[in-house]
């Protein structure tokens, strides 16, 4: 059945789009924190805002910086910090939604009105207001964007784990003698791990844009470090002379942003039965 | 009715709570005197112990909190350290500007997402279909400040067309105004239209699979009459909530598009003020987006039963 499953994601043309697209910009993040055409920070001022040529594909910026070398080192920046904080965001609120939904109660209704006061903040103003308190560096984009998603993923996790308390193998586990950690780590939590997946490719597009649009402010990652949004803030400056400066970082931003939603979309037509097509 | 819209009122009023609570918190997290932080770099006891006052310092902090709250009812929310002048009298100028981006947004976005959205989930698995969601993958994958930048240099810098950056007040010059809203309208609109069709098209193809429609359908009704009579009130309902959301995040969120086109919105006054750590500005911005959030959302789930009448009983 899994594999009978995996062989139509494979034949969706979408699907191996977003595929293709991902491992694209995996490849480039892995490429930019191993080896770079030229130093992504070096200085070359024979060499401002030449236009992409075959020295530099995809031409320099207003310091003589190559842009493809900024463009490479920049991926290891944002595609990280967006990898790491959709992990911290769904694995943080997998364990607090399966508890709250496991234990229900007093403990369930707070967690809940923590919750909804969360999603109050648009991710963004909660990420504007972190950086007012501890200053931009890369951990706080990191640690404001996982409080901003975690209210999803802990509704997520605690919807499914309020179906799943009333189902025959936790009641059988409890029979055996499990404690109530065990029967949820081992039986329930498991269980939750499709929806948490879809979820998590979501959450790992909003945090690449979203750590790309603090960049863009002036508020994420700090120069001369490159990352997309960064780049695109500083192309408006030679914006009419070297429009190659704004094309090259947004688009590989949003080739990126559409790998993770076909792939997303593809997984959540295999993953989550509710979304399947007839 | 009235029962309805009171107990979502009750509902939502823990959870403004709630954030206000953490938006006060916040500020207190941030080591040294609050009363200090308020004023900013000045050394001015007089100042200094009337800031003090103002906070009601001296007493325990659910105290400190209670005081907050009264003076944001009566509309105090402090004064700014860097700009010279109450909070309350930056945030509803910026706040205008913002509401004059982000609702014809919402709205733009509605009016090509609704009819493109049903239209792709009637005609479900055509070329139609295959081409709409195809153009709302990629319309929801750029990112809205990108697709801004796109456009100043294809008709601002390039055709010359539009006014590149800046912001005139509808109000004060209609056409001028507007001409200056056309891009960044534009730019959020068209992205959040690709979030909102395919929530649309997935609705309407949920309806046509109900019963009704196949009743209505055997009724002798003209396909037109049950797309419009039947279908469209019925995928509203979801869809609705959805703009609803949208508009709420956006009031806060639209701070990158305002830096785009450099429109003095509320977004663009909050990371000025970060920039300027003009504490007293952020508690204020963070105090209105969290408020219009809540109160777009309330208004939604109050207006939802047009659509959905059975919800008003639940």
């Amino acid at each position: 059945m899994r594999e009978g499953r995996w062989m139509t994601i494979t034949r969706q043309p979408n699907a191996i789009a977003g595929g293709v697209l991902i491992l694209i910009m995996l490849f480039g993040a892995i490429l930019g924190a191993v080896h770079t055409p030229y130093d992504p920070i070096a200085v070359d001022f024979f060499h401002r805002l030449t236009p992409p040529a075959p020295e530099h594909w995809l031409g320099t910026d207003e310091w003589g910086r190559d842009v493809l070398s900024r463009l490479l080192a920049g991926a290891v920046v944002s595609v990280g910090i967006a990898g790491v904080t959709a992990l911290i965001a769904t694995s943080l609120g997998a364990l607090i939604g399966a508890t709250a939904g496991f234990l229900g109660g007093w403990f369930d209704k707070v967690v809940i009105a923590l919750m909804d006061a969360l999603l109050a903040f648009p991710a963004l103003i909660m990420a504007l207001a972190l950086v007012a308190i501890f200053s931009s560096s890369a951990f706080t984009p990191i640690i404001a964007l996982s409080v901003a998603y975690l209210p999803s993923v802990v509704r997520v996790v605690r919807a499914s784990v309020l179906v799943l308390r009333r189902s025959d193998f936790v009641d059988a586990s409890m029979v055996m003698g499990n404690s109530r950690a065990i029967t949820l780590l081992r039986h329930i939590l498991p269980n939750t791990v499709a929806p948490v997946i879809v979820l998590a490719t979501s959450l790992f597009g909003w945090a690449l844009l979203a750590e790309s649009a603090l960049s863009f402010l002036g508020l994420g990652t700090p120069p001369p470090a490159s990352s997309w949004g960064g780049m695109l803030s500083d192309s408006r400056n030679y914006f009419a002379d070297a429009p190659w400066l704004a094309v090259a970082p947004g688009l590989a931003l949003s080739l990126s942003l559409l790998g993770v939603n076909l792939f997303g979309d593809a997984l959540r037509d295999l993953l989550d039965p509710r979304m399947q097509k007839p | 009715m009235t029962r309805y819209i009171l107990t979502r009122v009750m509902l939502a009023i823990p959870t403004l709570l709630l954030a206000l609570a953490a938006i006060f918190f916040l500020v207190r997290l941030i080591p040294g005197d609050p009363a200090q932080l308020m004023l900013g770099d000045v050394d001015d006891p007089a100042a200094l112990a009337r800031i003090r006052q103002e906070l009601a310092l001296d007493q325990p902090l659910p105290v400190q909190f209670g005081h907050w709250l009264l003076q944001l009812l009566r509309g105090d929310l402090g004064q700014s350290i860097t700009l010279d002048s109450p909070v309350s009298d930056l945030l509803l100028p910026s706040f205008a500007v913002t509401a004059s981006l982000v609702v014809p947004a919402v709205v733009v976005a509605a009016l090509i997402a609704i009819p493109a959205g049903v239209v792709a989930g009637w005609k479900q698995n055509t070329r139609l279909d295959v081409a709409v969601m195809t153009l709302a993958t990629l319309a929801l994958s750029i990112p809205s400040f990108w697709l801004g930048l796109m456009f100043l240099l294809v008709f601002g810098v390039y055709l010359n067309l539009l006014p590149v950056v800046g912001y005139v007040s509808p109000l004060e010059d209609v056409w001028q105004g507007l001409s200056y809203l056309v891009l960044p309208v534009m730019s959020l609109a068209l992205i959040e239209a690709g979030v909102l069709i395919r929530l649309v098209r997935a609705s309407t193809i949920e309806v046509l699979g109900l019963d009704y429609i196949a009743h209505a359908r055997a009724k002798g009704l003209t396909e037109a009459a049950v797309i419009v009579r039947h279908v469209l009130p019925n995928a509203m309902a979801p869809t609705w909530t959805m703009i609803g959301l949208t508009l709420g995040g956006l009031l806060g969120g639209a701070v990158v598009t305002e830096t785009v086109f450099s429109l003095p919105g509320l977004g663009r006054l909050m990371v000025e003020s970060v920039f300027a750590r003009d504490y007293p500005v952020i508690q204020g911005c963070m105090v209105i987006v969290t408020v219009a959030y809540v109160s777009v959302n309330l208004l939604t789930e109050i207006t939802y039963p047009i659509f959905s009448p059975g919800a008003r009983d639940a």
